[in-house]
């Protein structure tokens, strides 16, 4: 089988354009052949993965500029959430995404709990756990069947969805929504486990690493997709550090950097799993750490299965967490505290706080300012797609505008949550 | 880690775990070089800007209200336990910075903040971390705050001729004009 020319590997010294880092400028001397041709490409294309605008200068097939334009999707995210109650603007943090909504979720619940200082049980944390990592794969999934979609390969497209179907089941069962579950509640989960989640789950811990064997035998060996993945996009180790680019992205770099090592929250630093780090920064190296992680998450879900510890799902705290159901008959305490805080809300404590996760994209932070108040007076997010178009003007430099796409996509990024 | 070297420190302080290093405008490049250079925060994380107008204003009559108030017809505005220690200025903009070594197993992270007023400029940091190009347009778009010598200061997620900072206190929700077609 006919394997793709190698292409030249890694560069040396930067390719981050000057002086805007983010910008490539067409040389003068080339500007004044009068040759080049201005294309827009986007906000509406099918292959942005959203509302992305790309303009790109032309000299014959060679990217001699680019800008990325951004914004078509922002929706006031941050600010709507000032106006609403803690509890009220844990919904908006996951709808920014609609591949990685619980990790946007976690790091929102976290950072209030952060302030708060409120414990959360152990069953909460590793059920957390679980539904991240199955979300890491669900957001993978998309991923590799639309990227291959744009490059030209239909089938693997299906195979993705049937398995992405099965995650979708499953959070289906634990919040009674398919996306957007809205199961993460400051203090632990909004509910307790569902029987019958876990059976389905390790049967799903069961199909998933045929299925990804299955997705490489479509890809691995397919010359079209190697010869427009290798060598194409190239990001070296320290530009991608300069860039501010985490996740995926860095690890193809050949960083060894991932959140759940360096700082581990949650439960991370109680089971095994392995950091896939390549070396060579291209795209097939980036596809290549996509697909080893949905092998190493599915091996965090199925310990997480194991290890899930019993009792509450939700931290005892009647200042923060509503109380039980079956107390509201009896208790007039309980239903004080559950009518003061559906109505008004609980107050978290004077403070800033930074908190980031991993999210199947890279770093996901949330930046919380309260002044005591019931409602949050700042949130920020740092969206890892944001940071990761930046790098659009480095990875192009002197590429094809037909290995734009390619590079593009490789980046994985959601535009919901850039533009926020 | 020793934090007293930092060029134009104004103060240092420690809160749930996070370090936050005040710093003077005046004196930012130099120590955001230093940060990255002597003590190996060569990751720039996010940069982000609060608005504290309003922050600590004098209280309405029962409670500590905040800015808008207390409305007993509006649940959620809830009044203050306690009226939150004032702010030196308007605006602060955080930089958060990372140390990231491959490899490495533990996460570093420091705040560098920078107080600003309406109109004052901050230095951009572009020249030491690149990824800073984008955030500031970020901050100067939904926030209004100019950053001096940043190569393209221009709005980024608003439309070009967009009035006003959104993310500003000042601004209402639902504050813009609704757009008809067949409107002239």
């Amino acid at each position: 089988m006919a394997i793709a020319p190698e292409r030249p590997r890694i560069y040396e010294g930067s390719r981050i354009p000057s002086p805007i880092p983010s910008v490539l400028l067409v040389p003068d001397e080339l500007r004044k052949t009068d040759d080049i041709l201005e294309v827009n490409f986007g906000p509406n294309h099918p292959s942005t993965h959203g509302v992305l605008r790309l303009v790109v200068e032309l000299d014959g097939e060679r990217v001699v500029g680019l800008r990325a334009v951004i914004g078509y999707l922002h929706t006031g995210f941050e600010k709507s959430m000032e106006s609403k109650t803690w509890w009220k603007a844990i919904p908006y943090a996951p709808r920014m995404d609609y591949l990685s909504f619980q990790a946007n979720e976690l790091a929102f619940v976290m950072a209030v709990e952060k302030l708060l200082g409120i414990e959360v049980p152990p069953k909460a944390v590793w059920m957390r756990m679980l539904l991240c990592e199955l979300n890491r794969v669900h957001s993978h999934l998309v991923w590799l069947g639309t990227s291959a979609l744009e490059l030209g390969a239909i089938s693997p497209f299906w195979y993705t969805f049937r398995e992405r179907d099965r995650i979708l089941d499953l959070f289906e069962m634990v919040g009674g929504a398919r996306m957007h579950t809205r199961y993460f509640q400051v203090g632990g989960l909004a509910e307790d486990i569902p029987s019958g989640f876990f059976g389905e789950c390790r049967r799903f811990c069961e199909v998933m690493p045929g299925a990804v064997d299955q997705y490489e035998q479509l890809l691995d060996q397919n010359e079209i997709w190697l010869k427009r993945t290798k060598g194409v996009g190239l990001l070296s180790a320290e530009d991608a550090i300069a860039l501010g680019q985490s996740g995926p992205v860095l690890r193809g770099s050949g960083v060894d950097w991932d959140l759940r090592k360096a700082s581990p929250y949650l439960a991370y630093d109680q089971v095994e799993f392995d950091v896939p780090v390549k070396r060579n920064g291209d795209v097939w190296d980036r596809y290549k750490v996509h697909m080893d992680e949905m092998r190493e998450s599915t091996r965090i879900v199925a310990q997480a299965l194991e290890g899930m510890p019993g009792g509450a799902w939700i931290a005892d705290d009647r200042k923060v967490v509503l109380p039980p159901r079956e107390e509201l008959h009896t208790s007039m305490e309980s239903l004080i505290h559950h009518f003061k805080l559906v109505t008004e809300g609980f107050r978290v404590p004077e403070g800033e706080v930074y908190v980031a996760v991993e999210s199947p994209r890279g770093e996901f932070g949330c930046y919380l300012c309260s002044d005591g108040g019931p409602r949050p007076w700042r949130v920020r997010f740092r969206a890892p797609s944001f940071v990761a178009l930046e790098a659009t003007a480095t990875l192009m430099r002197d590429a094809l505008i037909a290995d734009m796409i390619a590079a593009v996509g490789s980046l994985d990024t959601v535009m919901g949550e850039c533009d926020r | 880690m020793s934090y007293a070297g930092v060029p134009g420190l104004v103060e240092s302080r420690e809160a749930h775990g996070e370090t936050t290093l005040v710093v003077d405008p005046a004196r930012l490049v130099e120590a955001a070089e230093h940060l990255r250079d002597e003590l190996g925060f060569n990751f720039l994380s996010d940069v982000s800007s609060v608005d504290y107008l309003g922050w600590s204003d004098e209280p309405v009559a029962g409670s500590w209200g905040d800015s808008s108030g207390r409305d007993l017809n509006s649940p959620g505005s809830w009044g203050l336990a306690r009226r939150p220690a004032p702010k030196p200025k308007r605006f602060a903009v955080n930089y958060h910075l990372l140390r990231l070594v491959s490899g490495a197993r533990e996460a570093p992270r420091v705040r560098m903040q920078v107080w600003v007023d309406d109109a004052e400029l901050v230095p951009s940091v572009v020249g030491v971390w690149p990824t800073a190009d984008w955030h500031e347009r970020e901050v100067f778009d939904m926030m209004g705050i100019r950053f001096s010598g940043h190569p393209n200061l221009v709005r980024i997620l608003m439309d070009d001729d967009w009035e006003g900072h959104p993310l500003r206190k000042d601004y209402p929700i639902g504050g813009e004009p609704v757009r008809f077609s067949g409107e002239e």
